[in-house]
Parts: structure tokens; C-alpha cells; sequence
């Protein structure tokens, strides 16, 4: 059913704070772990130990640099998974109905048993956010680890995707953005979270939230020297400075 | 996008097998030839289908492909394509058979056709993520292609002449809006990362240093270099040559040459509409 | 057709194992799932002090490390030539009685040759003790060229070091200043505390040639020129001194600032005066007096003159008062402009003093002195190789210190705190033991901190006892040893030959070493009759690595969820400032192949040997292997290995009986265990009486050790000194003038060593770990090498612009001593005169079970090559820092030529003899 649905009850996604990613790669092979065990067909690798290894990845780090007019470069660690679009064109393209949006959390999905991997919803995604498993021939994209979230063998805390779990930093957030007064409504209304792309009109849920402003301190006040050193010797300025106890 | 030979050929050879067989379906044949010309369209329509089948990872589960009609052209172009094969199966036996059955079921078949080729260049058309395929020069260029080679196959010379002038004029505005395509869809690095609003990005590092599906499969840069040289075997083999061979080359030896040309000029056309096209995901690799 | 229905409650796993993790030296607890018996999924444990949960891309990819390809499957033994990678199987029997006949004729002959260097070992206290029992003097794990400077000029200016021995006050500090941090100790606890510190809007700034990583995140970045931190940081001090923004308070009581500096001529000129009782002294401002310098209620003078002696504050004062440290002096040297020095300096001087806070606790400290609450200075530092890899990095780091300690920032509520068991003074560690006795074990431990030439590791013609000559003139405090320096040493017979070289874990022919093409070299280089010149090699690794082929004998050990392994109070432990803590690792899956863990074998061999401690009377085993060694081993009396669930029924911490049930408890614990600090003694630990008593206690030391901090260093006068002419033991000329420089009492600066040479190669070229990868671990690994598979020489906007690079170019990267040719990449964010690229990437072909094609062994580089391990000049000095030895990698400076694209880095070697096949699919 590759319809949209209307509305979602929720909207699961993720925050990722542009801020504090450090560019790890920890959300990387988590994610790896995790899926290469859990919903659906593992992540396979080709020549993983030859000239070209290859395999499937849900979530992959980039490393941008950023050039200002008036201050020295900057490096931005920029993850990108699927960002669970609300107008989801990974869906609608689907011939099969395997991709589909959940209408409860609206997170987007492929049912594997469906999909004949003809690529089409890959092509269709701007973001890059699917992968088509070379050795199982189906498409494989984040879950928002629909297996864990609501996963009753798991503790309660641990019911959050793989790559916030294991995200070092905090850089991860997971929640529903429809709920105003979620942490990560909060955290995208604090900091400015930004849609990806939004001219291609998917909509995306996942929010990004912006590094703050680097290298340009508030004009700080410089210390004042104690008194002219040069004047007065050393003998001075320890006057000075033990007077002060 | 990567130009892969079994969507190449699937579309090249669809397009003009459903194209002739609407010929077929308007204009009827009789005997034998009509048995061998209707087998040469359906022989061309599915070869192109069955080739596009190899492009798929679960190729057994296809018939999944027919249940997404509301929503997803792949869908729309499996159905329109088994409907058209079907209607003109009748006109095909009445055809061969001198069976006289009318030309309704070729006319309904034709017309079915017709929409099997546009849905199929919807397939391409609808990616906005892909902003030289997301134009409406797309369907124009396939059905274009579909209704020239068809005319040619066919021997219908003045009328063939003059619809590979239109496929000339609409491969050029393709190319010409293709051109400034990406930078109209206004997605840029800085979009694409939100980090225009500190600066100009570029890339430091790729994610991994090892290859990925996306790269090989949307980020295929390797055909951009020679677009312009590819342009012009599309533009002076699919149209150019068989228009002179059609005017000056006389009789059965015209239409073999041309089709050939014009086969060879539209396999070009369509790695390059593949090769060419830039996937708004390279962006994130800085390759664009 | 509706939505499909997703089953989201599946199954996790079978069982879950909690075990720790080494990936890397972070030691982060794991949850490790099993479903049929198989490994499936590993994730951190959320209990475990060290990692909270988290996990980083390494650890997470530890599946595919227990099922690489390139684990050794049995012992080996060589049948061709050195290097040639011949090898034949052999059973563990005829494994230990051949390293049996090598070693034993050594110990009851001369011990010392037999040299034995561990690498990447977590298991120091055991090999160390190991090695003292089997008497020779030739130990050392791998930190002489890893980090010592760190680690040593911590222990010698605060009584800890930065590495992962302390932490910032993460909950308190409002400013966070990183020198020279890439991904270093400690990699998930630093990381999760910038994202505290992000997440509340503090402030960090980086100082940094390279802006990746945290320097990334930092809100300010300083792309500061290599070598030259501490430069900066006197700068900085020289701002802070000439403003007064100095904790006069904090000096005067916790450092040696107010003690007296002897100025009388002779052999005692710029040691610390002494009393009567050969006690330091103060003057006490109300009196005038002297006064003990530990005296109840004392206020201490730090202006005092005392008949012509001047206190260790006016000599500080005095020096960085002085306009060569104005940050106008020092800026294009550091290639940091004035300005933002001072506003460093203004920064730093802003959160430490206008944003105090008092906590209310109330403590009491080692003189009796009470206090109502504990003051906050909410600045904090952390700093790793970056700073210490040079060979001024010693005088750096302990610069470093110097700001904090002015600052008042050490060990107070916002600044920067130490783990259990440190804070541990000089006077509580060890001296070095060395001196070798055929038959009989070494009097102590190897590694120690010298006082005084007096503890040199000097025989009596002046040679050096230890091979890699550590606690010698060349580099007086090796805490660590120079693990860099054994295979040339034994090379050369400088100081002597060894017979057996034996090795764990440190792949020493290839990116542990410098010069490597030249060590492997020394490896396979036979003397005039014949026989090699490094006699017998014995390696053990869990893994083909590239030294595997450069050993005669092949003792394969276990992945990590393999093994027992215990990371002890008595090393390297997993504390946190407000516990101590330690931890196992335990066999989660057993070895599907012929290895044994290495520590176990290590007994097995020490029990033939006879060595006394793991030796019964009757010639029987003392212990059945590792983990009873764990729970049984007695270092001191009701000391072990671990301090938690000791005693007969498990409820004593720190001192009690071994207790046979406990690993048990610890599995049971998730296999670490925590003591937690009291409150009260949290802070202030070094001079805290709560904290004393508590330290003793949880047996750390047996008597309360309170210090001052060491501002003016009387070990390291003790070497001018000597060095000036004073003493019976005198430096070899080549190597005074040196020592007068380096061993300078207070913090100093000078230029690299590599400078001089330097003339012509104007660009420093550095290293930095990946975060994705550890070492050479990593390639192996099926997920990590997609990350990490190749590495590019970074090089800044200024070069790659002048030379005309483009993408996919090449560049001949040249050195005073060697060339390579490297695939090069741009980066703005890039100190102007430094290239750099990712640690230990380049591999050698054949080597880790990878393909003969693969990335990381044809275009993937080591700067290795490019590094000498001797200084030019005379004595075959070691290309290292003049204090500890710290193998000086950063020093490196080269000139970069483009050549253009081509497809293999160079140099190229020839392919390694696989000793395990080819890794093909993935487990």
C-alpha cells in the first residue's frame, strides 16, 4: 500500500545536533550491528576483505568542510540516514507496496517479503537514504529500529534506536515531532532545527540541528597588565600582586 | 544515474516495440507478414520487458508489481503494458488469419500503447530527485521515439520523415532544458547539508573510503564527459540518417538501414538520458 | 491490502554476556549477545562507569573482530629464512618447551638477554612481574612510544596525569580547553563528556594544528603550529602573571610556590631548602618565621625572602614575566596571532575567577586545617599526543599543568580531577629496578620515577643496564621504557645483545616503528657467522599481523571475548574521579581454533622456568592459569589484582584474602567492580584527610601520601646539576648541554629537536587516530576498513594551491632521512605549514588476511618511513624527548613535491607470506 497515509498519529524521527557530532562513525556500525541481526535480511558485505569492500549501511558520516568570508575553515561531521518524510517519495513510487508509511508513527518501511528491489524508491530519495542489499536483493533503508522501540524483551531505556543508544556525544535525539512538548519539538524549536532539502518537497521529519556560531568570541575584554612591569621590576609587581591576599 | 544495459534496453526496446505494434493495430496487416510483423512488435515489446526484469533483485516476486496502480507509474506501465499486449492479440489472430474481426481491438490497443510508453517515461519523469529527468520533455522524447521508430519500421516514409523531425526537436529541448535542469530544482550543497548558512561547503571526507550502491548507482559520473560527443551520435543516428535514408536510399534496403541507425541512435540516446542524469544524492559526495 | 504487520518486539538474543571491551584502551563495558551459542550483537553495558552505555564505532564492530579472518589458528614455528613467512605447525607442547630451551639458559646465565616488550598489553602489573621474576632488567610495555611524556610529567608536577588518569569536573566546568587531542585516552569518556558540555552551551576551545574531531566541535579553534604549545601555554601563564589572575590562595597552600629555592653557590644551588630535619620550609606570613611547611594553621609567605633565599613563586614570576613569553614574541612561532593569545588568556582568567562557586562541603585537610566549602574554578584542560609526541613534550606538558595549577584548577569543583588511585606523588611511586642476577628475579619493579641521577639504571663503567637504555643520561625519566629503541639497541649490541627477543602484542615491523623498512631490516640482518644478530624472536599476537613474519616462534593468543583478562588498580584502571574501579574480561565464547589466552601462557612458561611466585615449592603450578591468578595472586598482604568482593565471604574492598568466588561476583557485577570516594573527599584528593584515609584504606598506599604540587621540580634540578659539573655521577659530554636545557626545574620551552636538521623540509607532518580505528587493528575488520580503507596526506590551502595540486594527485613527501610518494587531499581548516594524515592505515600486502589488492596495502601510507629513530649527530641518541624518552613521531618535518595521479603509494613492499589464507566472505 504505497499510498501516503493522511496523517500520522505520531512522527517518529530523529534531531542530530551539527553541534556536537564529533564524526565517530559510533551511529555507523551500530546501526550495522544491530540491523545486520534484526529487521529483515542482514546487511551484507561484499569483499569485505578484498581490493574493494562494499557493503550495506543504513546511516554513513560525512565530513564537510565550510569556508567563511571572514574566519578560518570549519569541519562539520554531517550523519545521514532517512529522514521518514512526511510526503515520502520512496513510497508512492513503489510498484509492489513493500515501501510503505506506518500510520500510526509514520515511520517508512519496506517489507521485504514484497519488494522485487527494482531500485525505483532508491532513485526516487533524494537523501540517499536506501541501500539495495547486493547479496539479498532487497532494499534496506533505517528502520528507526522499529524492532527496538517497541521491543517488550528490551528494558524501557533501551527503547531507542541502535545509533542514539550508542551515540557517545548526545549528538542523537529520538522522539515524536508531533508532540509539541517533546524533546526533540524542543530541541528543534530551541536551536533552529532545519529540514534537509526542503525544495524537493518530501517533507522530511528528521530535523538537523545547526553548529553554533565558532571562532567569533564576544569581544572579549583583554586583561589589563597590574602595572608597568618595566617600571617597576619584579619587586613591584609582587607587591602588587601579594597585597591582594 | 548508472546506465544499466538491461533498463537501457528495456525501454529502447519497449518503446519501439509497443510503438509498432500500435502501428500494427491502426493500419492491420494480412498472411503471413502479418503473423511475422505482429511477432517482430511483440517479439521487440517483450524482449524490452523481459530485459527489464534483469534489473531486479527478486525478479520471482514481479507480479507484485501490478497490486500499486493508484500510486506508482512502475505499476501503471506493468498493467498498461499486459492490457496492450492482450487487446492487440485479437487483431493480431484476425490479422494473420484474414479472420476480418474490424480494427476495434487494434485501435483500443494502439491508443493502450501509447499509454504504456508514457507511463513507462513517467517511471523517470516523476523523479524529482533526478531534475533533468523530472520534465515534461521526458514522456515527449520516449513517445517521440515510440511513434518515429515505429513509422520507420513501417516504411511509412513522408510520415516517418516528419516525426524524426519532431523526435529531433524534442531531443533538442530535452537537452536544452536538461542543461540548466539541476540548478532550476535549486538544490545545492548548501541545501542538501543546511550548512549554506555558515559558509560554502565542500567535501573534507567521504563517508567511507570503501564504494557504496548509491555511488555506483546514482552517482555514475564516468558518461558525463563524453555527453556531448554521445549527443550528437543520438541526434545524427537516430534522426539525421534515417531521414536521408529514407529520402534517398530506395526500397526494402531504406528501412533496414534506417531502423538500424535509429535502433543504434536511440540506445545512445538512452545511456546518456541515464549516464547524464544527475541524482540530487551526489550532492552529499560533492558530486555535482 | 493493509499495512503489513511488523513483529516489534522479536527476540533479542539467547544470553547476554557483560565483558569489556578492546577495541581500543578505553576498556568500555560491553553487553555481548549470544544467540545459539554464536555471537550476534554487541552494544555498551549502561551500568559501566567508563562508557554509560554508549559505544563507539569500534567497539560496535567487535563481532567482526572475533570473526576475522586473519586470527591465528595454532602456534607456528619458523622452517624458512626470517621475513620469509615460513611456518609450520606445531602443538602447544612442542611450542613451550622450545621457548622453554631458548629462555631457560638465559635465566641462569644473564637474564638480560632475554628482552621482553609488551605492546598494546592491558596486563602490565602480570607481564611486568613476569619479567622481574624471570630477573631480567629488559621489560617494558609500549609507552615510551605512546604517551610517557603525559604520563610522567603529570606524576611529576600534580601526582597524575592527563591521558585517562583524570577528567574535567564534566558537571561543573564551564570552559574546556583541548591541547593536541585527537582520538586519545579517553575516547568515549571525553566524547560523552563534550556532548554534556554541548548540551548545557559551554564553552570548548581546541587548540589544535588539525580541525577535525573535537577540535571540530570546539567553539573556538586555535590551528596552532606543531611543537609549539608550550610556547603558548607560558604565553598564556605570562599574560595571566603580568594581570594578576593568579590563585595566590591556592598556590600558597596545595604547590611548592611558597617553598625556598637554595641561591647559595655549590652542589645544593636551586634545590629546595631544607630545615634541620631535611624538611622544606616556609615562611609564615604572620610570623616572619620559618614555619613546617605542613603546619596547622600556617599561612605561607609567597613573597618571602629568607637570607637571600627566594621562593619558588618570584623564580616563577620572574622567568614568565619576562617579554620573550609576550604573546607578540611568541606569535608567528606559534602561528597563532597575539590577539587571540590574549584573549585566550582573558578567557581563561574570566571562567576561573568571575565564575566561582562555592560548593558546600565542608573538608578538612592534611594539616588540620578546616574549610566551610570547596571552591569551584569551572576551567578545564585535557591534552594527549598532540603536545606530548615532541621532543620538548615533557617541559610542554608540564607547562600545561603550570596554567592549571596557577589557575587553581587542579582537583577543585569545576576543574580538572583525578581517578583513584592517583592522586599518588613521586614519593609513592617505585624507583627503577634493574639490576640483573643470574637465577635469581629482579629486587623490584622495573618501571619506577627517579628522584636523582642517584637512580639511574647506570652500571658501574657508566653503560646502561636496560637495552632500550631507559633511566639513562639520554632520557633520565622513562617511566615507560623505550620500547621504540630495543630492536635497534639489539641491533647495534649498543649497549649489548640480547639472545631472545620477546614480544606481545606491538607489531614492531611496521607502524610501532619508526624507520620501519629499516627495522625490518634488523630483523633478518645476520652477524659474520651467520646467525642472525637478534638471535630468537618470540611473538605472540591473536592476529597475522605484519611482525608475525619476523618471528621464529608464534604463540598465538585469543580475541577478547576469548580471554580472561583483569584491567587492575595495580595499572591502568577504569576509575572515575568519584570511584575507583576495576573490571575483567572473561571467555563470553570459547576459541573455535588451537590458541590460548597469552597471560595464561605466560604462567604455563614461568611454572617450567620455575620462576619463583607462580612456582609451588614442589615445582607445581602456583596458579591454573590466569584467572586463578586474578583471584589468588597476592601482591601485598590482602592486595590482589582486584579490590572488589575480596575476603572469604566477598564483602571486603580493597584489602582482604583472595575469594575463590570472585570473578564469579564480578560476572555477576557485569563484570567490573566500583569503590566509590566518600563524600567530603571528593576534591581536593591530594591534601583531603578524608580522601588520605580513604586511599589507604582502599590500598592504594599504606600511609597517607599528601603533596604539594611540584611547580619547581627538584628531580629535574638534580640533573642540571649534575649536568653544571656537580656530583660524582656526570653526564657523557655529547649529552650536557642538553641536560642543563631540558632538565630545567621550571616549565620551559625549546624547539624541537628535529629543527635544526630541518633546514629545507619546512613543513611539519603529523598523525592523528581515526576515530573508526585503533592502530593496526582495524583493517582487519569488515565494517571499520569500509570507513577507514585508504588514508590521504592532508595538506593545507597554502601548499595545495602553491604546488598546483588537484584531486587525485600524488605528492613526493620528503625527510631528512626518507621519502614517500602519497595520495594527497585538501584542507582549508588546516595549520598553513602542516600536513597530516589518518594513523596507521597502510598496511603491509599479505599481511591481516587481506586481499594482495587491497587499499590499505597499495595506496595506504605510514609517515613511518620518513622517521629516523636516532638523532643525527653522536651517540646514537634516540630520536625521542630528552626527559622521559617519549618517541618524539611529531617532530617530523618534510618537503611535499605534487608528481601527479598514479595508482600505488610508494615505497611499495613485497608482499608478505600469508600465514593465514586470505580472508574471502564475511563470518
Amino acid at each position: 500500500m504505497t499510498g501516503l497515509p493522511e496523517r500520522t498519529e505520531k512522527k517518529l524521527g530523529l534531531v542530530i545536533d551539527l553541534d556536537t557530532c564529533v564524526g565517530c562513525h559510533a551511529c555507523v556500525t551500530a546501526c550495522k550491528g544491530w540491523n545486520d541481526q534484526g529487521y529483515g535480511v542482514p546487511l551484507s558485505d561484499q569483499n569485505p576483505y578484498g581490493a574493494d569492500p562494499s557493503g550495506t549501511f543504513l546511516n554513513r558520516v560525512h565530513s564537510y568542510a565550510v569556508q567563511l568570508v571572514d574566519a578560518a575553515a570549519q569541519i562539520i561531521n554531517f550523519p545521514r540516514s532517512c529522514l521518514h518524510c512526511e510526503d515520502a517519495p520512496c513510497v508512492t513510487v513503489c510498484p509492489t507496496g513493500a515501501s510503505y508509511k506506518r500510520a500510526e508513527d509514520g515511520i517508512v518501511l519496506v517489507n521485504e517479503d514484497a519488494c522485487i528491489g527494482c531500485g525505483l524508491c532508491a532513485w526516487a530519495c533524494p537523501y540517499g537514504a536506501r541501500e539495495l542489499d547486493q547479496a539479498a536483493g532487497v532494499m534496506k533503508k533505517c528502520t528507526l529500529c522499529v524492532d527496538r522501540i517497541y521491543n517488550e524483551a528490551l528494558p524501557e531505556e533501551d527503547r531507542e534506536p541502535a545509533c542514539v543508544r550508542t551515540c557517545p556525544t548526545g549528538a542523537r535525539h529520538f522522539g515524536d515531532f508531533a508532540d509539541p512538548e517533546s524533546k526533540v519539538s524542543r530541541l528543534t524549536a530551541e536551536r533552529e532545527g532545519f529540514a534537509l532539502m526542503p525544495e524537493m518537497g518530501t517533507k522530511p521529519v528528521n530535523r538537523y540541528l545547526p553548529p553554533r556560531k565558532k571562532d567569533r568570541p564576544e569581544e572579549a575584554s583583554l586583561l589589563a597588565p597590574l602595572l608597568d612591569i618595566k617600571a617597576t621590576g619584579l619587586a613591584g609587581w609582587l607587591d602588587r600582586v601579594l597585597g591582594k591576599i | 544515474m548508472n546506465p544499466a544495459p538491461s533498463v537501457v534496453i528495456f525501454t529502447v526496446l519497449s518503446g519501439l516495440g509497443f510503438g509498432f505494434l500500435a502501428l500494427l493495430g491502426v493500419f492491420g496487416s494480412a498472411g503471413m507478414a502479418a503473423f511475422f510483423l505482429w511477432a517482430l512488435g511483440y517479439g521487440l515489446a517483450v524482449a524490452g520487458l523481459v530485459a527489464s526484469t534483469f534489473h531486479l533483485g527478486n525478479p520471482q516476486r514481479a507480479l507484485l508489481a501490478f497490486t500499486q496502480w493508484r500510486t506508482s507509474w512502475l505499476s501503471r506501465e506493468a498493467w498498461a503494458s499486459v492490457v496492450t499486449l492482450l487487446l492487440f492479440a485479437p487483431q493480431a489472430v484476425s490479422d494473420w488469419l484474414g479472420l476480418e474481426w474490424g480494427r476495434g481491438f487494434g485501435m483500443a490497443g494502439a491508443a493502450m500503447a501509447f499509454v504504456t510508453v508514457y507511463c513507462t517515461s513517467m517511471i523517470y519523469a516523476q523523479i524529482r530527485a533526478v531534475p533533468r529527468w523530472h520534465h515534461w520533455t521526458v514522456p515527449a522524447v520516449f513517445l517521440a521515439y515510440a511513434l518515429s521508430g515505429a513509422l520507420v519500421m513501417g516504411a511509412v516514409r513522408p510520415y516517418a520523415a516528419w516525426m524524426l523531425v519532431l523526435l529531433g526537436i524534442a531531443l533538442a529541448l530535452h537537452w536544452h532544458f536538461g542543461k540548466s535542469a539541476f540548478a532550476r530544482a535549486g538544490a545545492s550543497m548548501e541545501s542538501a547539508t543546511g550548512l549554506g548558512r555558515i559558509g560554502a561547503v565542500s567535501v573534507f571526507e567521504q563517508p567511507h573510503t570503501g564504494g557504496n550502491y548509491l555511488m555506483r548507482e546514482m552517482i555514475f559520473v564516468v558518461g558525463r564527459k563524453h555527453a556531448d560527443r554521445v549527443r550528437m551520435i543520438a541526434m545524427v543516428c537516430s534522426v539525421m540518417l534515417p531521414v536521408l535514408a529514407l529520402m534517398f536510399i530506395p526500397g526494402v534496403a531504406a528501412v533496414i538501414v534506417a531502423v538500424a541507425v535509429h535502433l543504434l541512435g536511440a540506445l545512445a540516446q538512452r545511456w546518456l538520458f541515464f549516464a547524464e542524469a544527475e541524482h540530487v544524492v551526489g550532492l552529499y559526495y560533492g558530486a555535482h | 491490502m493493509g499495512q503489513p504487520r511488523v513483529e516489534t518486539s522479536p527476540k533479542v538474543s539467547d544470553e547476554v554476556r557483560k565483558t569489556t571491551c578492546y577495541m581500543c584502551a578505553c576498556r568500555c563495558g560491553i553487553n555481548v549477545h549470544l544467540t545459539s551459542g554464536k555471537v550476534t550483537y554487541i552494544e555498551g553495558n549502561r551500568d559501566h562507569p567508563v562508557n554509560k552505555g554508549v559505544l563507539c564505532a569500534k567497539g560496535a564492530s567487535g563481532i567482526m573482530q572475533v570473526t576475522a579472518p586473519s586470527r591465528l589458528r595454532a602456534p607456528l614455528r619458523r622452517v624458512g629464512p626470517r621475513g620469509s613467512g615460513a611456518f609450520e605447525e606445531i602443538s602447544w607442547e612442542e611450542a613451550l618447551a622450545t621457548a622453554v630451551s631458548w629462555l631457560k639458559p638465559l635465566r641462569e646465565e644473564a637474564p638480560e638477554k632475554l628482552a621482553f616488550f609488551t605492546g598494546r598489553d592491558q596486563s602490565q602489573s602480570f607481564t611486568g612481574w613476569w619479567a622481574q621474576q624471570f630477573g631480567t632488567p629488559n621489560y617494558a610495555a609500549h609507552g615510551g612510544f605512546c604517551s610517557v611524556n603525559m604520563a610522567a610529567a603529570g606524576i611529576y608536577t600534580i601526582g597524575g596525569a592527563f591521558w585517562e588518569f583524570g577528567q574535567p569536573d564534566w558537571a561543573h566546568t564551564k570552559l574546556f580547553v583541548l591541547f593536541g587531542v585527537a582520538e586519545d585516552h579517553d575516547s568515549n569518556p571525553i566524547k560523552i563528556g563534550i556532548g554534556k558540555l554541548k548540551a548545557r552551551g559551554a564553552k570548548v576551545i581546541g587548540v589544535n594544528p588539525v580541525r577535525t574531531g573535537y577540535n571540530a566541535v570546539a567553539d573556538e579553534w586555535l590551528g596552532i603550529t606543531p611543537g609549539t604549545d608550550g610556547l603558548l601555554i607560558l604565553s598564556l601563564i605570562h599574560c595571566l602573571l603580568q594581570a594578576g589572575k593568579i590563585d595566590l590562595d591556592y598556590l600558597a597552600r596545595w604547590t611548592n610556590a611558597p617553598l625556598l629555592v637554595n641561591e647559595a653557590e655549590g652542589p645544593e644551588k636551586g634545590l629546595i631548602l631544607k630545615n634541620a630535619e631535611s624538611q622544606p620550609f616556609v615562611i609564615d606570613r604572620r610570623t616572619g618565621m620559618p614555619a613546617p611547611w605542613d603546619g596547622a594553621g600556617v599561612q605561607p609567605d609567597l613573597g618571602a625572602v629568607w637570607q637571600g633565599h627566594r621562593t619558588v613563586f618570584q623564580h616563577m614570576a620572574e622567568r614568565y614575566l619576562a617579554e620573550d613569553y609576550a604573546p607578540e614574541a611568541v606569535a608567528d612561532r606559534c602561528g597563532v596571532p597575539a590577539g587571540r593569545i590574549r584573549g585566550l588568556a582573558a578567557e581563561l582568567a574570566r571562567v576561573a575567577f568571575d565564575e566561582a562557586f562555592e560548593l558546600p562541603v565542608e573538608w578538612v585537610d592534611f594539616r588540620g586545617d578546616r574549610h566551610a566549602s570547596m571552591t569551584g574554578r569551572p576551567v578545564s584542560f585535557h591534552a594527549m599526543r598532540g603536545i606530548s609526541a615532541h621532543s620538548n613534550g615533557f617541559q610542554t606538558a608540564r607547562a600545561l599543568h603550570l596554567l592549571q595549577i596557577l589557575l587553581g584548577t587542579v582537583e577543585v569543583p569545576g576543574g580538572y580531577r583525578l581517578k583513584p588511585p592517583y592522586p599518588k606523588p613521586v614519593e609513592a611511586h617505585p624507583t627503577p629496578h634493574f639490576v640483573a642476577a643470574p637465577g635469581k628475579p629482579l629486587s623490584g619493579p622495573h618501571l619506577g620515577y627517579v628522584r636523582g641521577p642517584e637512580n639511574l639504571a647506570l652500571k658501574e663503567d657508566g653503560s646502561p643496564w636496560r637495552i632500550d637504555k631507559g633511566f639513562t643520561w639520554d632520557n633520565p625519566f622513562s617511566a615507560h621504557g623505550l620500547m621504540h629503541m630495543v630492536i635497534p639497541n639489539a641491533h647495534a649490541g649498543d649497549p649489548y645483545k640480547v639472545d631472545t627477543l620477546f614480544l606481545y602484542m606491538a607489531n614492531m615491523s611496521w607502524n610501532s616503528s619508526m624507520n620501519s623498512a629499516r627495522v625490518m631490516e634488523m630483523l633478518t640482518d645476520k652477524g659474520e657467522d651467520g646467525e642472525y644478530v637478534i638471535p630468537r624472536i618470540i611473538y605472540s599476537d591473536a592476529y597475522a599481523s605484519e611482525m608475525v613474519a619476523y618471528a621464529d616462534l608464534i604463540l598465538p593468543d585469543t580475541t577478547y571475548l576469548e580471554r580472561h583478562d583483569c584491567i587492575s588498580l595495580l595499572d591502568r584502571p577504569i576509575s572515575e574521579p568519584d570511584a575507583a574501579g576495576d573490571a575483567i574480561r572473561w571467555p563470553v565464547v570459547e576459541p573455535d581454533r588451537d590458541v590460548r589466552g597469552f597471560q595464561s601462557v605466560l604462567l604455563d612458561l614461568g611454572v617450567r622456568l620455575g620462576l619463583p611466585g607462580m612456582t609451588n615449592l614442589d615445582g607445581t603450578a602456583k596458579f591454573r592459569d590466569y584467572a586463578d591468578y586474578m583471584v589468588n595472586h597476592i601482591r601485598r598482604p590482602g592486595v590482589g589484582p582486584l579490590i572488589g568482593f575480596r575476603g572469604a565471604d566477598g564483602q571486603s574492598e580493597g584489602r582482604g584474602e583472595a575469594n575463590p568466588d570472585q570473578l564469579a561476583r564480578y560476572i555477576e557485577n557485569g563484570g567490573f567492580y566500583q569503590a566509590h570516594v566518600p563524600e567530603g573527599a571528593q576534591y581536593y584528593k591530594p591534601w583531603n584527610a578524608a580522601y588520605q584515609d580513604w586511599a589507604v584504606a582502599t590500598s592504594f598506599y599504606e600511609t597517607p601520601q599528601p603533596y604539594l604540587f611540584s611547580i619547581w621540580s627538584e628531580p629535574m634540578r638534580k640533573f642540571q646539576l649534575a649536568a653544571e659539573g656537580h656530583g660524582f655521577l656526570q653526564p657523557p659530554e655529547h649529552l650536557r648541554e642538553r641536560l642543563k636545557v631540558a632538565m630545567d626545574p621550571l616549565p620551559i620551552w625549546y624547539p624541537p629537536f628535529g629543527e635544526a636538521a630541518a633546514e629545507g623540509f619546512p613543513v611539519h607532518a603529523i598523525t592523528q587516530r581515526p576515530m573508526a580505528m585503533y592502530h593496526s587493528w582495524g583493517s582487519q575488520n569488515a565494517w571499520l576498513r569500509q570507513i577507514h580503507g585508504k588514508n590521504y596526506l592532508y595538506l593545507p590551502s597554502k601548499i595545495w594551491e602553491a604546488e598546483g595540486f588537484a584531486e587525485g594527485d600524488y605528492a613526493r613527501v620528503t625527510s631528512p632521512t626518507g621519502e614517500i610518494v602519497v595520495p594527497v587531499a585538501h584542507m582549508a581548516a588546516l595549520n598553513p605549514d602542516t600536513v597530516w594524515t589518518w594513523n596507521a592505515i597502510g598496511k603491509r600486502r599479505g599481511a591481516w588476511a587481506l586481499d594482495e589488492a587491497a587499499p590499505e596495502a597499495n595506496q595506504g601510507f605510514l609517515l613511518n618511513h620518513l622517521i629516523s629513530e636516532l638523532l643525527p649527530g653522536e651517540g646514537r641518541v634516540s630520536n625521542s624527548d630528552p626527559v622521559t624518552g617519549q618517541a618524539a613521531w611529531f617532530d617530523l618535518r618534510v618537503r611535499v613535491e605534487r608528481v601527479g595521479p598514479q595508482e600505488w603509494a610508494e615505497p611499495a613492499f613485497d608482499m608478505l607470506p600469508r600465514v593465514v589464507p586470505k580472508g574471502r566472505a564475511r563470518a
